[in-house]
């Protein structure tokens, strides 16, 4: 792992989608066995560029994810490197089966990549907006799930995963996140990612949840509270140490995800607390309910995911540690 | 039963308009599903103008016909055609898609009267509609469940599986729509995952298939008509159509699926279309 952190939290330049297939092109260039499919949302994913350079091995297959999981299961059979991407909803929830026996339970190889998370689905409302696709991919034995925060800690997961073996989720965000990381950061799969450190409370947080986290921590901070702030970009394998440690160090946890609080983020983090180390816990995220259509930061207030509903969180999470003590 | 003149006109209008209110709506927020919502309007003004049992004052209304658009994403159009039918105010059609609207981008059955199901997901409408028309036939209802598919859409297995449980049931009151626009979110149908002959597809899974002129209210009445006199097979009507049809700045264009709207643009397509209104109606 070497990490430099970037200046500002400033939203990229670069779309999501665009470090994503330049990426896959860099590494087609040099290794022919990296294929990629998509179910009709290639353009939508910004991969025509890959198609055009690579038109063998691009496999637009159309509306039909069951069959493109399958394909891709396939084809990793015979040794390629399989990229599937559809929206969130449609990468997981539709063609479950086929990613849990075609892909998992043969023990093949493929990535399996998962566009517009929870509420970046925004206008496309209720039907596209995944607050489960978290939830139902860590019931896989031994799949990978990441949620790249930006898109230098996405160049580089890409770049890895070519070259590891199995089942791999990769939550993606097309557009342009808030720049965390500079360039040429370099992590590991699996190893939470200390942001901020504070001594109060630590929040774990993942994908659009994290510069909220990092907003929070400042709000707080006006009012003396120190929040340790630690990506978890890696949903599973959870970095266990990671969570044991902070919750022993500041005894006072809480996780904030783009997602069900249910099976996601909070699940993975309350059942390390559960077994380990039980301290107090909050969960942000979204509380058993179905999305909805509307612009980003509606969405936001709405399921409670902003800087305010962490930094509100928080301080419960720090009541309860000092009611404990009493 | 022969269409009149008089209302084959009241058709093309209520197409006209329909496609107004849809423009207007998608330019309202500034982007849209425009494409496919487009190829459906003539379609949508025969099954709302003419061919369905319904009662906009009563949407639950047990016996009316159903209609499931399982391509969801041309709600905006099904809403405008269901305001214009008086289901609710045409003013909440400037909600499309905004904080707490009851009209989302994808059909909601939860959320807009005369909304019969909830779509978005491609290829499930397909066995909604199926399961719909089993129920009505076991509560011995004599009402039609219509469906619409996207011709990209058709590359779901699952709409496959519907079609083969609805011929195995001889669902003869299930009418299904293809919109042939040839078109899909990342290009040419043929060029992406070529479902080939639609119709001799369907009818090989034991379907009464028809072809239709889908910008050509007559003839999709017509069409329907025949279907209706077939007993015991459900019917599919593939519809020749154009994506972004009736609207100058996305018939004809390649991606036309999801666009951007600006005022200029829809002002251009609306002046078109209130000249077209007025030389159908004479006024
Ligand atoms: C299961 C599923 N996969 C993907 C999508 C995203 N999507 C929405 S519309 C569309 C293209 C549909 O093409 P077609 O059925 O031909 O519709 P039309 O061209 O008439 O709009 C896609 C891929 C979806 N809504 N559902």
């Amino acid at each position: 792992m070497s990490i430099k952190l970037a200046q500002g939290g400033r939203p990229d330049e670069l779309e999501m989608r665009t470090c994503y297939c330049n990426t896959l092109m860099e590494l087609a260039a040099r290794d022919d066995r990296i294929v990629v499919l998509d179910a009709d949302l290639m353009k939508s994913m910004g991969m025509m560029p890959f198609k055009l350079k690579y038109p063998d091995r691009a496999f637009d297959v159309g509306v039909q994810e069951a069959n493109m999981i399958g394909v891709a299961a396939g084809l990793s059979a015979t040794g390629k490197v399989p990229f599937a991407h559809s929206f969130g909803p449609f990468a997981t929830r539709r063609c479950f089966d086929q990613v849990f026996l075609s892909a998992a339970y043969a023990r093949l190889n493929v990535r399996i990549v998962g566009s517009d998370p929870g509420i970046t689905a925004a206008y496309n409302g209720g039907t596209h907006m995944p607050f489960e696709d978290l939830g139902i991919m860590r019931n896989v034995p031994g799949i990978t799930i990441i949620e790249p925060t930006d898109a230098a800690m996405l160049k580089d997961i890409v770049i890895q995963t070519a070259d590891l073996y199995g089942v791999f989720y990769i939550r993606l965000l097309r557009r342009n996140a808030v720049r965390i990381y500079e360039d040429g950061s370099r992590f590991e799969i699996g190893k939470a990612v200390p942001l901020r450190d504070g001594t109060d409370a630590t929040v774990f947080a993942m994908g659009y949840l994290v510069n909220e986290s990092l907003r929070a921590a400042d709000m707080l901070a006006e009012d003396g509270i120190s929040l340790r702030v630690v990506n978890m970009f890696t949903l599973k394998p959870i970095d266990k140490e990671m969570i044991i440690k902070c919750a022993e160090e500041t005894g006072a946890i809480v996780t904030a995800e783009n997602h069900s609080i249910i099976n996601g983020l909070g699940s993975a983090v309350a059942e390390v607390l559960s077994e380990h180390c039980p301290v107090p816990l909050r969960r942000v995220g979204v509380r058993d309910m179905f999305g909805e259509v509307g612009p980003v930061d509606y969405l936001a207030k709405r399921f409670g995911l902003t800087a305010e509903d962490v930094a509100r969180n928080v301080r419960e999470a720090i009541e309860l540690k000092a009611q404990r003590k009493r | 039963m022969d269409i009149s003149a008089q209302k084959i006109k009241e058709l093309k209008a209520f197409a006209i308009k329909i496609r107004i209110e849809t423009i207007k709506e998608t330019a309202d927020l500034g982007f849209g599903h425009l494409g496919g919502a487009m190829s459906v309007v003539e379609l949508l003004a025969v099954l709302y103008g003419e061919v369905m049992k319904i009662d906009p004052k009563n949407p639950d209304w047990p016996d009316r016909d159903w209609l499931i658009c399982s391509k969801g994403h041309a709600g905006p159009a099904v809403y405008a055609a269901l305001a214009l039918k008086g289901y609710f105010p045409l003013e909440e059609l400037s909600t499309l898609n905004k904080p707490g609207t009851n009209l989302p981008s994808h059909c909601d059955r939860n959320k807009t009267p005369g909304i019969d199901m909830t779509t978005g997901s491609l290829g499930q409408g397909a066995s909604l509609a199926v399961g719909v028309a089993l129920g009505h036939r076991l509560d011995k209802r004599d009402n039609y469940t219509y469906l619409i598919l996207g011709d990209g859409e058709l590359q779901e297995g699952q709409v496959w599986e519907a079609a083969m449980l609805a011929a195995h049931h001889g669902l003869d009151r299930l009418i299904a729509f293809v919109d042939y626009n040839k078109q899909q979110l990342d290009g040419y149908v043929r060029d992406i995952n070529d479902p080939g002959d639609i119709s001799g597809k369907f009818e090989s899974f034991g379907w009464n298939a028809y072809k239709a002129d889908g910008r050509d209210v007559a003839d999709i009445l017509d069409r329907i008509k025949s279907a209706k006199l077939a007993k015991g097979k459900p019917s599919v009507i593939v519809l020749d159509t154009i994506k972004g049809q009736g609207c100058t700045f996305a018939e004809g264009k390649l991606d036309n699926h999801h666009m951007t709207i600006s005022r200029e643009q829809a002002e251009e397509a609306l002046a078109v279309l209130y000249k077209e209104l007025e030389e159908v109606t004479g006024q």
